[in-house]
């Protein structure tokens, strides 16, 4: 990047605002407060709040949206390094015997 | 800069003076001999302990140290031989000293964090090696829990050990990446880079992104031994093999860490040497980020027989075969860009060729035991041993006394004795063959890996294998005598003595404080010989 990108300020405050709606979101959807059950995929909408709300702070508060896009490549490369572990891993228990999983 | 005011006999040797200015240095090629001496007196402790197990493996029965001792020795000949020598040994040591050189650069991207890389090691280094006298770990170098969890504390400082010396590698690897983005010469993109660059790129990428997960998982057992926190004991909520997946996340990929820069230097050697234009260059480019992007995808065929699953078996099978595809690709193009070449038998080729040899026997029984049906045979035994000594041996080793005979003269500005560098491979080559062939053999006759005793049968292979060993062991005495002598007595070296066309043999030996005394420009591809 040969200069830094001066972002508008309104910008700011709206990614501001929608961070903190999410996390108004995440509360809501808790169980304990809410009475809110969605089962199985409480994990899952818990888990795609944040990562929304990660990929805002990310693009703007980061500036990757702005960026050269090799530190993008970088990102996303390390987040499928990261879902490579946990998904194999998350077959290899999924798909073992009950009588010899340790789980 | 005018020809009228340049010092030729200043270089990065005496450009300052005193230890001191030594152990402060920020200059790429000091730190790049820093890691050599560390590296080879890391080797050397490694060696000395690999030949204590082979004495003792000698005979059935105890030999000279107990059942204990032998579980400690070969504990730390591993952590030793893999976290301090063949990790470092090309990345952090020739790479440091030659990839500025060279992309034509004065440094590195960040020269304080490169020294900060070596300290690194050094305090990883001393807490490892004062586990061995406080309580020696163990549980081999793998760490393999539960006993891990339930042996005594001297594991932990050793994982802690291992845990610091990570963070030599990844700062390492970060510095090479953005070394490699930012500081190339001008006209130099990435196709005119050489391939040892590459190599030291595409290891770049896998030290920046497997090693920060075996530091977290390595905290993950320190925190489980001395908090009782449940990952990996079934009795508290976890998976003994889930330490499995997360260790080999990591550390199969690092074996490409000390593979893919062998490769590179392998790629010099041979179009050097040859005195031939490397054939398929970009097809040894791309296979070596090919090499590193697959290694992420294989590392559970280290546990066919731990309790995985059999659909993820299945799943790393495949995968783990699909590494020989790029691999074979760089062995044809070596092997072709020898045909009809003008093939200079000095001993950096003498060594290439080795490698060739060596690493193509262990490529080969790396299919073999990636195989599911034939792997539950062979898991655990002597044939294991012998694959990965063919590979990390036989490949990172071979390549990296090649590339120490090959960038030698430009190092220290002295030629070394080529019939004792000769002989010294001769030894080595030979020896080699002699301590892990029979190791095949004694695996497919179902000797276990990492036990003291053997059955009487297997004796007589074993006696030829410790017979190997020594033979290895003269020839590294050899090849120590070589370089020493080559220090002290060595002739000067001419500048570019084997006639090579990357930018390194273009400055001065040894090379000035900057590298270069004027900018290089690039103008053609690395390796432009006919």
């Amino acid at each position: 990047m040969s200069a830094h990108n001066i972002v508008p300020f309104h910008v700011y405050r709206n990614v501001l605002l929608a961070l903190l709606a999410l996390t108004v979101l995440t509360v809501l959807v808790a169980k304990p407060v809410s009475g809110f059950d969605a089962g199985i995929f409480n994990f899952v909408i818990a888990m795609a709040i944040a990562s929304v709300k990660a990929g805002l702070v990310l693009a703007f508060f980061m500036q990757l949206k702005y960026d050269n896009k090799l530190f993008l490549v970088i990102i996303v490369s390390t987040v499928f390094f990261l879902a490579l572990l946990f998904g194999i891993c998350t077959i290899d228990i999924l798909t073992r015997p009950a009588l010899t999983s340790t789980l | 800069m005018s020809s009228a005011v340049i010092d030729k006999s200043k270089n990065y040797i005496n450009h300052e003076k005193g230890l001191w200015s030594w152990l402060t240095t920020l200059d790429h090629k000091r730190i790049g001999i820093l890691y050599m001496i560390t590296v080879m007196a890391f080797f050397l402790i490694g060696g000395i302990f690999a030949m204590l197990i082979r004495t003792e493996l000698f005979t059935a029965g105890k030999t000279i140290v107990d059942a204990a001792q032998y579980n400690q020795l070969m504990t730390f000949h591993g952590a030793i031989m893999v976290f301090m020598v063949i990790i470092p040994g090309i990345p952090a040591f020739l790479g440091n000293f030659f990839l500025p050189l060279q992309l034509g650069a004065k440094d590195v991207a960040f020269p304080r964090v490169n020294l900060m890389s070596w300290y690194c090691l050094i305090v990883g280094a001393a807490i490892s090696f004062f586990s061995l006298f406080y309580h020696g770990a163990d549980t081999g170098w793998t760490f393999y829990t539960p006993y891990s969890i339930k042996t005594d504390n001297g594991t932990i400082l050793l994982v802690l050990g291992a845990f610091v010396m990570g963070f030599s590698s990844i700062l390492t690897g970060l510095n090479f990446i953005a070394t490699t983005h930012r500081l190339r010469a001008p006209g130099m993109g990435f196709f005119e880079m050489p391939l040892f660059v590459w190599g030291l790129y595409s290891t770049a990428i896998i030290q920046v992104i497997a090693t920060p997960v075996l530091a977290i998982t390595l905290l993950l057992l320190a925190a489980e031994k001395t908090m009782g926190i449940g990952f990996f004991d079934p009795a508290l909520g976890g998976d003994p093999v889930l330490f499995q997946h997360f260790f080999w996340f990591y550390s199969h990929p690092a074996v490409y860490i000390m593979i893919l820069p062998a490769m590179g230097i392998i790629s010099e050697l041979i179009t050097t040497y040859s005195r031939k234009v490397i054939f398929g260059y970009k097809a040894i480019a791309f296979s070596s980020v090919g090499i590193a992007a697959v290694s992420f995808f294989v590392w559970g065929h280290h546990m066919f027989v731990s309790g995985q699953s059999e659909v993820a078996g299945v799943i790393f099978s495949f995968l783990t075969m699909l590494v020989g595809v790029p691999t074979a690709i760089k062995t044809f193009n070596w092997v072709a860009t020898m045909y009809k070449g003008s093939i200079q038998f000095q001993s950096p080729m003498l060594y290439a060729m080795g490698f060739l040899f060596l690493f193509t026997i262990g490529g080969v029984t790396g299919v073999m035991l990636a195989t599911m049906a034939a792997d539950v045979h062979f898991h655990d035994t002597y044939f294991v041993v012998a694959h990965f000594h063919y590979v990390m041996v036989g490949g990172t080793l071979m390549a990296i006394m090649g590339g120490i005979y090959h960038w030698f003269p430009k190092m220290f500005g002295k030629m070394y004795s080529e019939l004792g560098a000769q002989l010294s491979f001769a030894f080595i080559f030979v020896g080699f063959n002699v301590t892990f062939f029979p190791q095949f053999i004694l695996g497919a006759q179902g000797m276990p890996r990492r036990y003291f005793d053997y059955l009487p049968a297997f004796e007589p292979l074993n006696q030829i294998s410790s017979v190997g060993s020594w033979t290895i062991g003269v020839g590294f005495l050899i090849g120590l005598w070589v370089i020493i002598h080559g220090l002290l007595r060595g002739e000067k070296a001419p500048d570019n003595p084997w006639g090579a066309k990357t930018l390194e043999w273009q400055t001065t030996s040894p090379p000035p404080h900057e590298n270069f005394y004027d900018q290089p420009k690039v103008t053609g591809g690395p390796y432009e010989y006919r």
